[in-house]
């Protein structure tokens, strides 16, 4: 397979600073950073629980420090808004068709509300019960 | 046209992306809560966790639960790289080869805990 690479026109490395939109779109994107560095702390947490009890608590310490409470404090704003942003593209990414018609953006994103305040309340209901 | 490799990545962004929109926030919270010394009862006690981590399917879960995020973030980040302005042939091939190293790398470890000595 052969990729032809066209010249690049030049933009500066700023553009995305230039509108409101883009810096929304922006934050929106970065919020991977804080997705993938919890995902990797909740590995190395599963990698410590499946090595033994001190091993876990090391883990927990960790995550109650300082540094630790801090970087799940940004990352559950960061979830957040991603939750938030994925749930605003969802009639976009996954158009529903009934018929001919097309059911309206503001359902399926309210649905997706309904759907995730379900879960929310079966992980809370797990880790109380 | 040409054959693309696309929906091979697509698929593990959105599901990750899906995933970590309905799951993630929740489990933040109970492990911020839990940490932060706000929650009573011993929620992540290492028997308790350990005992509920144990069983099959709950563990067949984490690996969707978390692997899918890691996929998800590791793509979106190389577009973001991407669009921040690595621009050359090279730098995006290295920025791919990193993204998708680590997310492999992050996806044999949490495959390693969740089958290795339960």
């Amino acid at each position: 397979m052969s990729r032809v690479q066209p010249k690049m026109p030049s933009m500066s490395y700023s553009w995305w600073v230039k509108r409101p939109n883009y810096i929304r779109y922006m934050a929106r994107e970065l919020t991977c950073v804080w997705i993938g560095a919890y995902a990797i702390a909740l590995v190395i947490g599963l990698f410590r629980l499946q090595q033994g009890a001190d091993e876990w608590q090391a883990w927990l310490a960790a995550m109650a420090s300082t540094p630790g409470l801090v970087f799940q404090v940004l990352a559950l704003v960061f979830a957040l808004y991603h939750t938030i942003s994925w749930f605003h593209l969802a009639p976009s990414t996954m158009p529903v068709w009934r018929g001919d018609q097309q059911v309206p953006p503001i359902i399926i994103e309210v649905v997706h509300y309904l759907v995730w305040i379900g879960i929310s309340i079966v992980v809370f209901w797990l880790a109380g019960g | 046209m040409a054959a693309s490799n696309k929906p091979i990545i697509w698929l593990p962004f959105a599901a990750g992306g899906t995933v970590a929109a309905f799951v993630m926030p929740s489990i933040m919270v109970v492990v911020l809560l839990a940490t932060a010394g706000y929650l009573s009862g011993g929620v992540l006690d290492f028997e308790r966790i350990h005992g509920f981590v144990a069983h099959p399917f709950i563990r067949a879960c984490l690996f969707f639960l978390v692997g899918l995020p890691l996929w998800h973030a590791a793509h979106r980040l190389r577009m973001t790289v991407q669009d921040l302005g690595a621009r050359s042939a090279t730098a995006r091939r290295i920025l791919a080869y990193g993204c998708y190293l680590s997310a492999g790398v992050a996806t044999l470890l949490l495959a390693y805990s969740l089958m290795h000595g339960w």
